[in-house]
Protein backbone atom coordinates (compact mmCIF):
# COMPACT_ATOMS: atom_id res chain seq x y z
CA UNK A 1 0.00 0.00 0.00
CA UNK A 2 1.44 3.32 -0.75
CA UNK A 3 0.11 6.33 1.94
CA UNK A 4 -0.63 9.50 0.77
CA UNK A 5 -2.31 12.32 2.30
CA UNK A 6 -5.86 13.65 0.70
CA UNK A 7 -5.44 16.93 -1.07
CA UNK A 8 -6.88 18.67 1.85
CA UNK A 9 -4.20 16.98 4.55
CA UNK A 10 -1.80 17.62 2.55
CA UNK A 11 -2.49 21.42 2.78
CA UNK A 12 -2.69 20.74 6.18
CA UNK A 13 0.56 18.88 6.46
CA UNK A 14 2.45 21.87 4.52
CA UNK A 15 1.17 24.27 7.18
CA UNK A 16 2.38 21.82 9.71
CA UNK A 17 6.03 21.95 8.38
CA UNK A 18 6.05 26.02 8.81
CA UNK A 19 5.21 26.23 12.44
CA UNK A 20 8.51 24.04 13.37
CA UNK A 21 12.17 24.78 12.82
CA UNK A 22 12.83 21.34 12.15
CA UNK A 23 10.53 18.24 10.21
CA UNK A 24 11.21 16.33 12.87
CA UNK A 25 9.03 18.53 15.76
CA UNK A 26 6.11 17.86 13.05
CA UNK A 27 6.02 14.28 13.61
CA UNK A 28 3.57 13.74 16.51
CA UNK A 29 0.87 16.42 14.57
CA UNK A 30 1.92 14.51 11.19
CA UNK A 31 0.88 11.35 12.82
CA UNK A 32 -2.13 12.61 14.31
CA UNK A 33 -3.02 13.69 10.90
CA UNK A 34 -2.57 9.99 9.46
CA UNK A 35 -4.24 8.87 11.80
CA UNK A 36 -7.08 10.59 11.48
CA UNK A 37 -7.11 9.82 7.75
CA UNK A 38 -5.76 6.08 8.06
CA UNK A 39 -7.79 5.40 11.11
CA UNK A 40 -4.77 3.53 12.41
CA UNK A 41 -0.76 3.91 12.05
CA UNK A 42 0.16 -0.05 10.33
CA UNK A 43 4.21 0.23 9.45
CA UNK A 44 3.76 1.26 5.89
CA UNK A 45 2.17 4.27 6.95
CA UNK A 46 4.93 5.12 9.27
CA UNK A 47 7.21 4.36 6.45
CA UNK A 48 5.48 6.86 4.14
CA UNK A 49 5.57 9.45 7.42
CA UNK A 50 9.10 8.56 7.55
CA UNK A 51 9.75 9.59 3.95
CA UNK A 52 7.95 12.81 4.13
CA UNK A 53 10.06 14.35 7.03
CA UNK A 54 13.69 12.51 6.28
CA UNK A 55 13.60 10.41 9.24
CA UNK A 56 14.54 6.71 10.47
CA UNK A 57 11.62 4.38 9.66
CA UNK A 58 12.62 3.04 13.34
CA UNK A 59 12.65 6.05 14.53
CA UNK A 60 8.80 6.79 13.55
CA UNK A 61 8.33 3.19 15.24
CA UNK A 62 10.09 4.33 18.61
CA UNK A 63 8.06 7.27 18.57
CA UNK A 64 4.30 5.39 17.41
CA UNK A 65 4.63 2.75 20.03
CA UNK A 66 5.73 5.14 22.92
CA UNK A 67 2.56 6.91 23.29
CA UNK A 68 -0.68 5.60 23.51
CA UNK A 69 -2.55 7.20 21.70
CA UNK A 70 -1.44 6.24 18.51
CA UNK A 71 -2.56 3.00 17.10
CA UNK A 72 -0.60 0.60 14.69
CA UNK A 73 -3.67 -1.94 14.77
CA UNK A 74 -7.45 -0.72 14.49
CA UNK A 75 -9.43 -0.65 16.85
CA UNK A 76 -13.43 -0.29 17.11
CA UNK A 77 -15.76 1.90 15.15
CA UNK A 78 -16.63 3.61 19.15
CA UNK A 79 -13.11 3.07 21.37
CA UNK A 80 -14.33 3.28 24.60
CA UNK A 81 -11.42 4.19 27.15
CA UNK A 82 -12.31 3.88 30.74
CA UNK A 83 -10.42 5.86 33.29
CA UNK A 84 -9.46 3.24 36.03
CA UNK A 85 -6.83 5.72 38.26
CA UNK A 86 -7.30 6.48 41.96
CA UNK A 87 -10.05 9.29 41.58
CA UNK A 88 -12.25 7.61 39.34
CA UNK A 89 -11.99 4.43 40.78
CA UNK A 90 -12.99 6.04 44.13
CA UNK A 91 -16.38 6.89 43.24
CA UNK A 92 -16.82 3.37 40.76
CA UNK A 93 -14.89 3.11 37.60
CA UNK A 94 -14.19 -0.70 38.24
CA UNK A 95 -18.08 -1.35 38.10
CA UNK A 96 -18.88 0.51 35.18
CA UNK A 97 -15.39 -0.98 33.06
CA UNK A 98 -17.17 -4.64 33.98
CA UNK A 99 -20.67 -3.54 33.06
CA UNK A 100 -18.84 -3.00 29.48
CA UNK A 101 -16.91 -6.12 29.66
CA UNK A 102 -20.29 -7.92 30.21
CA UNK A 103 -22.28 -6.17 27.57
CA UNK A 104 -20.16 -6.57 24.98
CA UNK A 105 -18.40 -9.74 25.82
CA UNK A 106 -14.81 -7.80 25.35
CA UNK A 107 -11.89 -7.58 27.62
CA UNK A 108 -9.50 -4.72 28.10
CA UNK A 109 -7.78 -4.34 24.70
CA UNK A 110 -9.89 -6.23 22.26
CA UNK A 111 -13.07 -5.26 19.66
CA UNK A 112 -16.24 -6.77 19.59
CA UNK A 113 -16.43 -9.42 16.43
CA UNK A 114 -17.97 -6.51 14.14
CA UNK A 115 -15.53 -3.83 14.99
CA UNK A 116 -18.06 -2.09 16.15
CA UNK A 117 -16.55 -1.37 19.80
CA UNK A 118 -13.43 -1.87 21.63
CA UNK A 119 -12.22 -1.29 25.01
CA UNK A 120 -9.05 -0.06 26.68
CA UNK A 121 -8.29 0.79 30.00
CA UNK A 122 -7.02 3.69 30.34
CA UNK A 123 -5.00 5.93 32.88
CA UNK A 124 -6.12 9.48 34.77
CA UNK A 125 -8.19 11.41 31.94
CA UNK A 126 -8.07 14.78 33.84
CA UNK A 127 -12.04 14.59 34.69
CA UNK A 128 -11.65 13.40 38.51
CA UNK A 129 -14.49 15.61 39.95
CA UNK A 130 -16.95 14.38 37.68
CA UNK A 131 -16.19 10.73 37.73
CA UNK A 132 -16.01 8.38 36.92
CA UNK A 133 -15.17 8.97 33.25
CA UNK A 134 -14.52 7.50 29.32
CA UNK A 135 -13.90 8.84 26.29
CA UNK A 136 -15.80 7.69 23.11
CA UNK A 137 -13.47 7.92 20.69
CA UNK A 138 -12.41 11.79 21.77
CA UNK A 139 -15.89 12.70 23.32
CA UNK A 140 -16.06 13.10 27.31
CA UNK A 141 -18.34 11.11 29.03
CA UNK A 142 -18.68 11.82 32.88
CA UNK A 143 -20.60 10.76 35.72
CA UNK A 144 -21.17 7.66 34.43
CA UNK A 145 -23.53 4.79 35.96
CA UNK A 146 -24.40 1.71 34.69
CA UNK A 147 -27.57 2.64 33.10
CA UNK A 148 -26.04 5.31 32.01
CA UNK A 149 -23.76 2.62 29.95
CA UNK A 150 -26.48 0.18 28.51
CA UNK A 151 -28.33 3.71 27.18
CA UNK A 152 -25.20 4.95 25.49
CA UNK A 153 -24.34 1.14 23.93
CA UNK A 154 -27.42 0.83 22.90
CA UNK A 155 -27.44 3.90 21.02
CA UNK A 156 -24.30 3.71 20.08
CA UNK A 157 -25.04 -0.09 18.36
CA UNK A 158 -28.08 1.43 16.17
CA UNK A 159 -25.64 4.52 14.54
CA UNK B 1 -12.50 41.18 40.58
CA UNK B 2 -12.62 38.65 43.73
CA UNK B 3 -10.53 36.39 42.27
CA UNK B 4 -7.30 36.17 39.96
CA UNK B 5 -7.94 32.82 37.79
CA UNK B 6 -11.69 32.35 37.67
CA UNK B 7 -13.58 35.31 37.52
CA UNK B 8 -14.93 34.14 34.09
CA UNK B 9 -15.78 30.34 34.47
CA UNK B 10 -19.64 30.94 34.93
CA UNK B 11 -19.91 33.39 31.96
CA UNK B 12 -21.50 32.46 28.47
CA UNK B 13 -19.06 31.98 26.05
CA UNK B 14 -16.16 32.94 28.50
CA UNK B 15 -14.15 30.85 25.62
CA UNK B 16 -13.78 33.81 23.39
CA UNK B 17 -12.51 37.07 22.32
CA UNK B 18 -15.35 39.64 22.88
CA UNK B 19 -16.13 37.95 26.10
CA UNK B 20 -12.65 38.34 27.63
CA UNK B 21 -12.31 42.04 26.43
CA UNK B 22 -15.72 43.12 27.55
CA UNK B 23 -14.24 41.55 31.03
CA UNK B 24 -11.24 43.64 30.96
CA UNK B 25 -9.15 40.96 28.57
CA UNK B 26 -6.11 42.55 26.78
CA UNK B 27 -6.05 45.73 28.39
CA UNK B 28 -2.79 44.64 30.68
CA UNK B 29 -0.51 43.39 27.86
CA UNK B 30 -1.03 47.03 26.35
CA UNK B 31 0.84 48.55 29.10
CA UNK B 32 3.72 46.21 29.47
CA UNK B 33 4.86 47.36 25.66
CA UNK B 34 5.69 51.18 27.57
CA UNK B 35 8.20 49.38 30.20
CA UNK B 36 12.08 47.36 29.30
CA UNK B 37 11.61 43.52 29.51
CA UNK B 38 13.39 43.73 33.00
CA UNK B 39 10.80 45.56 34.41
CA UNK B 40 7.89 43.16 33.90
CA UNK B 41 10.41 40.06 35.15
CA UNK B 42 10.82 42.76 38.07
CA UNK B 43 7.25 42.74 38.84
CA UNK B 44 6.53 38.91 38.09
CA UNK B 45 9.49 38.67 40.94
CA UNK B 46 7.44 41.38 43.67
CA UNK B 47 4.49 38.82 43.25
CA UNK B 48 6.18 35.89 44.34
CA UNK B 49 4.22 34.10 41.81
CA UNK B 50 5.42 29.97 42.43
CA UNK B 51 5.37 27.53 39.54
CA UNK B 52 1.98 26.23 39.95
CA UNK B 53 3.06 22.94 37.95
CA UNK B 54 4.04 21.01 40.95
CA UNK B 55 7.57 21.86 41.74
CA UNK B 56 6.58 25.83 42.97
CA UNK B 57 9.66 27.44 41.58
CA UNK B 58 9.75 30.88 41.61
CA UNK B 59 8.45 32.38 37.97
CA UNK B 60 10.05 35.51 37.84
CA UNK B 61 13.39 33.86 39.00
CA UNK B 62 13.18 31.34 35.99
CA UNK B 63 12.61 33.99 34.06
CA UNK B 64 15.77 36.22 34.77
CA UNK B 65 17.88 32.99 33.71
CA UNK B 66 17.03 33.64 30.09
CA UNK B 67 20.59 35.01 29.12
CA UNK B 68 19.82 38.25 27.34
CA UNK B 69 23.38 38.36 24.64
CA UNK B 70 22.35 34.85 23.06
CA UNK B 71 22.39 34.93 19.51
CA UNK B 72 19.81 32.47 19.45
CA UNK B 73 15.90 32.63 19.10
CA UNK B 74 14.58 32.22 22.40
CA UNK B 75 11.18 29.64 23.30
CA UNK B 76 8.48 30.15 25.56
CA UNK B 77 6.34 26.44 25.97
CA UNK B 78 3.53 25.97 27.78
CA UNK B 79 2.94 22.57 29.73
CA UNK B 80 -0.37 22.05 29.14
CA UNK B 81 0.13 18.24 29.55
CA UNK B 82 -2.02 17.69 32.79
CA UNK B 83 -1.69 14.40 33.84
CA UNK B 84 -0.99 14.01 37.47
CA UNK B 85 -4.03 11.77 38.69
CA UNK B 86 -6.51 14.09 40.65
CA UNK B 87 -6.14 17.36 39.00
CA UNK B 88 -8.07 19.02 36.53
CA UNK B 89 -7.28 22.73 36.92
CA UNK B 90 -5.83 23.48 33.32
CA UNK B 91 -8.31 21.78 31.60
CA UNK B 92 -10.70 24.02 33.18
CA UNK B 93 -8.57 27.33 32.37
CA UNK B 94 -7.93 26.03 29.01
CA UNK B 95 -11.49 25.89 28.38
CA UNK B 96 -13.55 27.99 29.97
CA UNK B 97 -10.20 30.71 29.53
CA UNK B 98 -8.10 30.45 26.95
CA UNK B 99 -7.64 34.20 26.25
CA UNK B 100 -6.35 34.47 29.52
CA UNK B 101 -3.34 32.37 29.11
CA UNK B 102 -2.69 33.68 25.81
CA UNK B 103 -2.18 37.31 27.26
CA UNK B 104 -0.27 35.83 29.71
CA UNK B 105 2.28 33.87 26.91
CA UNK B 106 2.08 37.95 25.30
CA UNK B 107 3.51 39.44 28.33
CA UNK B 108 5.70 36.47 29.28
CA UNK B 109 7.49 36.10 25.82
CA UNK B 110 7.80 40.27 25.96
CA UNK B 111 9.78 39.71 28.78
CA UNK B 112 12.37 36.92 27.92
CA UNK B 113 12.72 38.40 24.57
CA UNK B 114 11.08 35.07 22.88
CA UNK B 115 8.57 35.25 19.87
CA UNK B 116 7.83 31.73 19.38
CA UNK B 117 5.59 30.30 22.00
CA UNK B 118 4.67 26.40 21.95
CA UNK B 119 1.50 25.12 23.85
CA UNK B 120 1.74 21.49 24.94
CA UNK B 121 -1.33 20.28 25.54
CA UNK B 122 -2.03 16.71 26.39
CA UNK B 123 -3.51 14.39 23.92
CA UNK B 124 -6.75 13.46 25.34
CA UNK B 125 -8.40 16.97 25.55
CA UNK B 126 -9.90 17.20 22.81
CA UNK B 127 -12.27 19.91 23.80
CA UNK B 128 -9.30 22.04 25.43
CA UNK B 129 -7.22 21.91 22.78
CA UNK B 130 -10.35 23.14 20.26
CA UNK B 131 -10.87 25.89 22.54
CA UNK B 132 -7.11 27.08 22.88
CA UNK B 133 -6.70 26.48 19.04
CA UNK B 134 -9.57 28.85 18.24
CA UNK B 135 -8.89 31.12 20.83
CA UNK B 136 -5.03 31.32 19.31
CA UNK B 137 -6.95 31.91 15.73
CA UNK B 138 -9.42 34.85 16.93
CA UNK B 139 -5.98 36.33 18.31
CA UNK B 140 -3.89 36.15 15.15
CA UNK B 141 -7.22 37.25 13.53
CA UNK B 142 -7.19 40.66 15.66
CA UNK B 143 -3.68 41.41 15.25
CA UNK B 144 -2.87 40.19 19.12
CA UNK B 145 -0.62 37.33 17.61
CA UNK B 146 1.75 37.15 14.55
CA UNK B 147 4.01 40.25 13.04
CA UNK B 148 3.56 43.44 14.62
CA UNK B 149 1.21 42.65 17.20
CA UNK B 150 -0.99 45.30 18.97
CA UNK B 151 0.22 47.69 16.26
CA UNK B 152 3.72 47.51 17.65
CA UNK B 153 7.06 46.30 16.16
CA UNK B 154 7.01 42.82 18.27
CA UNK B 155 6.33 39.87 16.42
CA UNK B 156 5.21 37.02 18.21
CA UNK B 157 4.12 33.12 17.17
CA UNK B 158 1.96 30.70 19.31
CA UNK B 159 1.45 27.19 18.13
CA UNK B 160 -0.85 24.80 20.06
CA UNK B 161 0.87 21.12 20.11
CA UNK B 162 -0.83 18.14 20.60
CA UNK B 163 0.80 15.57 22.58
CA UNK B 164 -0.43 11.63 22.43
CA UNK B 165 -0.92 9.88 25.53
CA UNK B 166 2.26 9.97 27.77
CA UNK B 167 2.47 10.99 31.73
CA UNK B 168 5.84 11.62 31.55
CA UNK B 169 5.85 14.43 28.54
CA UNK B 170 4.67 16.95 31.64
CA UNK B 171 7.90 16.25 32.88
CA UNK B 172 9.63 19.82 31.40
CA UNK B 173 12.96 18.24 29.45
CA UNK B 174 10.34 14.84 28.22
CA UNK B 175 7.88 17.95 26.87
CA UNK B 176 10.60 19.50 24.92
CA UNK B 177 12.10 15.59 23.62
CA UNK B 178 8.24 15.03 22.30
CA UNK B 179 7.64 19.11 20.91
CA UNK B 180 11.12 18.02 19.41
CA UNK B 181 9.54 14.55 17.93
CA UNK B 182 11.05 12.09 19.74
CA UNK B 183 9.95 9.88 22.35
CA UNK B 184 8.91 11.53 25.74
CA UNK B 185 12.79 10.10 27.53
CA UNK B 186 13.43 13.29 30.33
CA UNK B 187 16.69 15.17 30.12
CA UNK B 188 20.31 14.86 32.43
CA UNK B 189 20.20 18.40 34.10
CA UNK B 190 22.23 20.48 33.80
CA UNK B 191 21.76 21.95 31.46
CA UNK B 192 19.09 23.37 32.38
CA UNK B 193 16.59 24.12 29.68
CA UNK B 194 16.66 27.93 30.30
CA UNK B 195 20.44 27.50 28.80
CA UNK B 196 19.69 24.40 27.07
CA UNK B 197 15.99 24.27 25.87
CA UNK B 198 14.19 23.23 23.28
CA UNK B 199 15.87 22.85 19.97
CA UNK B 200 19.11 23.49 22.20
CA UNK B 201 17.76 27.11 22.67
CA UNK B 202 17.16 29.41 25.57
CA UNK B 203 13.72 28.19 26.79
CA UNK B 204 11.21 28.89 29.89
CA UNK B 205 8.77 26.11 30.61
CA UNK B 206 5.52 27.28 32.72
CA UNK B 207 2.78 25.62 33.77
CA UNK B 208 -1.00 26.96 32.33
CA UNK B 209 -2.18 27.94 35.33
CA UNK B 210 1.05 29.84 35.84
CA UNK B 211 0.85 31.91 33.41
CA UNK B 212 -2.77 32.57 33.10
CA UNK B 213 -2.29 34.58 36.63
CA UNK B 214 0.33 36.72 34.82
CA UNK B 215 -2.41 39.06 33.18
CA UNK B 216 -3.36 39.98 36.61
CA UNK B 217 -0.50 40.97 38.42
CA UNK B 218 0.72 43.43 35.35
CA UNK B 219 -2.71 44.51 34.70
CA UNK B 220 -3.24 45.13 39.11
CA UNK B 221 0.44 45.16 39.89
CA UNK B 222 2.35 42.62 42.47
CA UNK B 223 1.17 44.30 45.31
CA UNK B 224 -2.61 43.27 44.75
CA UNK B 225 -1.65 39.98 43.85
CA UNK B 226 0.05 39.65 46.99
CA UNK B 227 -3.50 40.86 49.00
CA UNK B 228 -3.93 36.81 49.12
CA UNK B 229 -2.06 34.01 50.15
CA UNK B 230 0.96 34.18 52.52
CA UNK B 231 4.40 35.81 52.64
CA UNK B 232 5.98 33.00 51.18
CA UNK B 233 3.31 31.63 49.02
CA UNK B 234 1.20 34.38 48.09
CA UNK B 235 -1.92 34.65 45.67
CA UNK B 236 -4.38 32.18 44.80
CA UNK B 237 -4.03 28.55 43.39
CA UNK B 238 -6.70 26.58 41.47
CA UNK B 239 -7.54 22.86 43.43
CA UNK B 240 -9.03 20.31 41.58
CA UNK B 241 -11.30 18.15 44.53
CA UNK B 242 -12.15 14.74 43.56
CA UNK B 243 -13.07 11.33 45.63
CA UNK B 244 -15.47 11.32 48.63
CA UNK B 245 -17.09 15.13 48.82
CA UNK B 246 -20.10 16.07 48.28
CA UNK B 247 -18.95 18.95 45.74
CA UNK B 248 -16.23 18.13 43.97
CA UNK B 249 -14.66 20.33 41.10
CA UNK B 250 -11.97 23.07 40.69
CA UNK B 251 -12.05 26.26 43.66
CA UNK B 252 -9.87 29.10 43.49
CA UNK B 253 -8.52 29.40 47.03
CA UNK B 254 -6.08 31.83 48.78
CA UNK B 255 -2.87 30.01 49.55
CA UNK B 256 -2.85 29.26 53.16
CA UNK B 257 -6.38 28.50 53.09
CA UNK B 258 -7.07 25.74 56.11
CA UNK B 259 -7.81 22.63 54.65
CA UNK B 260 -10.79 21.46 56.91
CA UNK B 261 -12.41 24.69 55.87
CA UNK B 262 -11.60 24.39 52.13
CA UNK B 263 -13.43 20.49 52.85
CA UNK B 264 -16.40 21.48 54.89
CA UNK B 265 -17.10 24.60 53.13
CA UNK B 266 -16.29 24.92 49.55
CA UNK B 267 -16.49 20.75 48.97
CA UNK B 268 -19.82 21.00 51.18
CA UNK B 269 -17.90 18.43 53.47
CA UNK B 270 -17.10 14.20 53.47
CA UNK B 271 -19.42 12.35 50.88
CA UNK B 272 -19.28 8.32 51.66
CA UNK B 273 -19.03 7.35 54.95
CA UNK B 274 -18.85 10.88 56.08
CA UNK B 275 -15.73 10.04 58.10
CA UNK B 276 -12.68 11.11 56.42
CA UNK B 277 -9.73 8.48 56.55
CA UNK B 278 -6.91 10.04 54.30
CA UNK B 279 -6.36 12.99 51.60
CA UNK B 280 -3.71 13.65 49.04
CA UNK B 281 -2.83 17.06 48.94
CA UNK B 282 -1.47 17.68 45.73
CA UNK B 283 -1.57 15.13 42.69
CA UNK B 284 -1.06 11.39 43.63
CA UNK B 285 2.62 11.89 43.46
CA UNK B 286 2.67 13.21 47.11
CA UNK B 287 2.76 11.68 50.48
CA UNK B 288 -0.59 10.78 52.00
CA UNK B 289 -2.09 12.83 54.95
CA UNK B 290 -4.01 10.93 57.51
CA UNK B 291 -7.83 12.25 58.52
CA UNK B 292 -5.83 13.75 61.64
CA UNK B 293 -3.14 15.49 59.87
CA UNK B 294 -5.24 16.75 57.13
CA UNK B 295 -7.73 18.45 59.62
CA UNK B 296 -4.77 20.71 60.95
CA UNK B 297 -2.89 21.12 57.34
CA UNK B 298 -3.40 24.66 55.29
CA UNK B 299 -3.06 25.02 51.30
CA UNK B 300 0.29 26.65 51.05
CA UNK B 301 3.89 25.08 50.13
CA UNK B 302 5.32 25.58 53.70
CA UNK B 303 2.76 24.57 55.66
CA UNK B 304 2.23 21.10 53.89
CA UNK B 305 5.84 20.46 53.38
CA UNK B 306 6.26 20.97 57.87
CA UNK B 307 3.58 17.78 57.77
CA UNK B 308 6.10 15.99 55.43
CA UNK B 309 4.13 16.22 51.97
CA UNK B 310 3.45 18.95 49.50
CA UNK B 311 1.08 21.37 47.55
CA UNK B 312 2.24 19.96 44.52
CA UNK B 313 -0.24 20.13 41.57
CA UNK B 314 -3.22 21.24 44.34
CA UNK B 315 -4.76 17.39 43.39
CA UNK B 316 -7.12 16.86 46.50
CA UNK B 317 -8.00 13.05 46.48
CA UNK B 318 -10.18 12.61 49.56
CA UNK B 319 -10.80 9.10 50.67
CA UNK B 320 -13.76 8.43 53.51
CA UNK B 321 -13.17 5.54 56.03
CA UNK B 322 -14.13 2.90 53.43
CA UNK B 323 -11.39 2.64 51.94
CA UNK B 324 -8.41 0.04 51.99
CA UNK B 325 -5.01 1.84 51.06
CA UNK B 326 -3.31 -1.16 49.91
CA UNK B 327 -6.08 -0.96 47.04
CA UNK B 328 -5.38 2.60 47.02
CA UNK B 329 -1.65 1.96 46.50
CA UNK B 330 -2.25 -0.64 44.30
CA UNK B 331 -4.42 1.31 41.83
CA UNK B 332 -1.80 3.95 41.70
CA UNK B 333 1.15 1.65 41.50
CA UNK B 334 -0.30 0.13 37.81
CA UNK B 335 0.09 3.96 36.99
CA UNK B 336 3.22 4.71 37.65
CA UNK B 337 4.15 1.08 36.19
CA UNK B 338 2.66 2.25 33.22
CA UNK B 339 3.86 5.63 32.84
CA UNK B 340 7.49 4.91 33.55
CA UNK B 341 9.02 5.76 30.51
CA UNK B 342 11.90 2.62 30.86
CA UNK B 343 15.13 5.20 30.74
CA UNK B 344 16.22 4.44 34.31
CA UNK B 345 16.81 0.81 35.54
CA UNK B 346 15.47 1.93 38.72
CA UNK B 347 12.13 3.82 37.55
CA UNK B 348 11.50 0.85 34.98
CA UNK B 349 12.13 -2.26 37.22
CA UNK B 350 11.27 -0.30 40.22
CA UNK B 351 7.65 0.73 39.41
CA UNK B 352 7.24 -2.72 37.63
CA UNK B 353 8.00 -4.61 40.39
CA UNK B 354 6.28 -2.52 43.44
CA UNK B 355 3.23 -2.91 41.09
CA UNK B 356 3.68 -6.48 40.87
CA UNK B 357 4.34 -7.07 44.46
CA UNK B 358 0.87 -4.76 45.39
CA UNK B 359 -1.19 -6.65 42.97
CA UNK B 360 -0.20 -10.45 44.05
CA UNK B 361 -0.77 -9.17 47.62
CA UNK B 362 -4.07 -7.39 47.11
CA UNK B 363 -5.23 -10.87 45.07
CA UNK B 364 -3.39 -13.45 47.11
CA UNK B 365 -2.44 -11.62 50.06
CA UNK B 366 0.96 -11.26 51.19
CA UNK B 367 3.49 -11.28 54.21
CA UNK B 368 5.12 -8.89 56.51
CA UNK B 369 8.42 -9.39 54.36
CA UNK B 370 6.57 -8.23 51.12
CA UNK B 371 6.19 -5.07 53.00
CA UNK B 372 10.21 -4.95 53.92
CA UNK B 373 10.56 -5.77 50.17
CA UNK B 374 8.62 -2.74 48.92
CA UNK B 375 10.38 -0.10 51.49
CA UNK B 376 13.99 -1.83 49.91
CA UNK B 377 12.71 -0.66 46.49
CA UNK B 378 12.10 2.47 47.58
CA UNK B 379 14.99 3.08 48.63
CA UNK B 380 16.61 1.95 44.83
CA UNK B 381 14.66 4.39 43.67
CA UNK B 382 14.52 7.66 45.64
CA UNK B 383 17.03 10.18 43.69
CA UNK B 384 18.60 7.48 41.53
CA UNK B 385 16.88 8.29 38.21
CA UNK B 386 17.09 10.99 35.83
CA UNK B 387 13.45 12.52 36.72
CA UNK B 388 11.60 12.21 39.56
CA UNK B 389 8.68 9.51 38.44
CA UNK B 390 10.56 6.84 40.58
CA UNK B 391 10.51 9.11 43.81
CA UNK B 392 6.52 9.83 42.77
CA UNK B 393 6.02 6.30 43.42
CA UNK B 394 8.21 5.38 46.03
CA UNK B 395 7.15 8.71 48.19
CA UNK B 396 3.33 7.41 48.08
CA UNK B 397 4.25 3.51 48.66
CA UNK B 398 6.48 4.67 52.20
CA UNK B 399 3.84 7.07 53.56
CA UNK B 400 0.92 4.93 52.72
CA UNK B 401 3.21 1.88 54.76
CA UNK B 402 3.71 3.92 57.28
CA UNK B 403 0.64 6.13 58.13
CA UNK B 404 -1.98 3.25 57.30
CA UNK B 405 -0.02 -0.27 58.27
CA UNK B 406 -3.01 -1.95 59.64
CA UNK B 407 -4.70 -2.13 55.85
CA UNK B 408 -2.35 -3.90 54.60
CA UNK B 409 -1.92 -6.25 57.98
CA UNK B 410 -5.09 -7.33 56.42
CA UNK B 411 -3.95 -8.79 53.30
CA UNK B 412 -1.25 -11.26 55.25
CA UNK B 413 -2.07 -14.43 54.44
CA UNK B 414 -2.99 -16.63 57.72
CA UNK B 415 -0.36 -19.04 58.41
Amino acid sequence: MNFAFTAENQKAFDALLTRYPTKQAALLPVLWLAQKQHGYLPFDVQEAIALMLDLPPGHVYGVVSFYTMFKDKPVGKYHLQVCRTLSCALVGSESIARRIEDKLKIKNGETTKDGLFSLELVECLASCGTGPAMQVNEAYMENLTEPKIDELLEKLAKT
Amino acid sequence: MTKVLTNRFGLKDSHTLPVYESTGGYVAVKKIFSMQPAEVITEVVKSGLRGRGGAGFPAGTKWGYIPKDSPKPKYLCINADESEPGTFKDRYLLELDPHQLIEGIIITCFAIGSNCCYIYCRGEFDLATKRIGAAVAEAYAKGYLGKGIFGKGYNLDVTVHRGAGAYICGEETALLESLEGKRGHPRIKPPFPALVGLFGCPTVINNVETISAVPFILGQGADSYRKWGTEKSPGTKLFSVSGHVKKPGVYEVPLGYPLKDFLLNECGGISGTGRLKAVIPGGSSVPILTAEEAWSANLDYESLAAKGTMLGSGGVIVMDDSVDMAWALKNLSLFYSHESCGQCTPCREGTGWINKILQRFYREGGTPEDLGLLNEICDNMVGKTICVLADALAMPVRSYLQKFPEDFARHFRKA
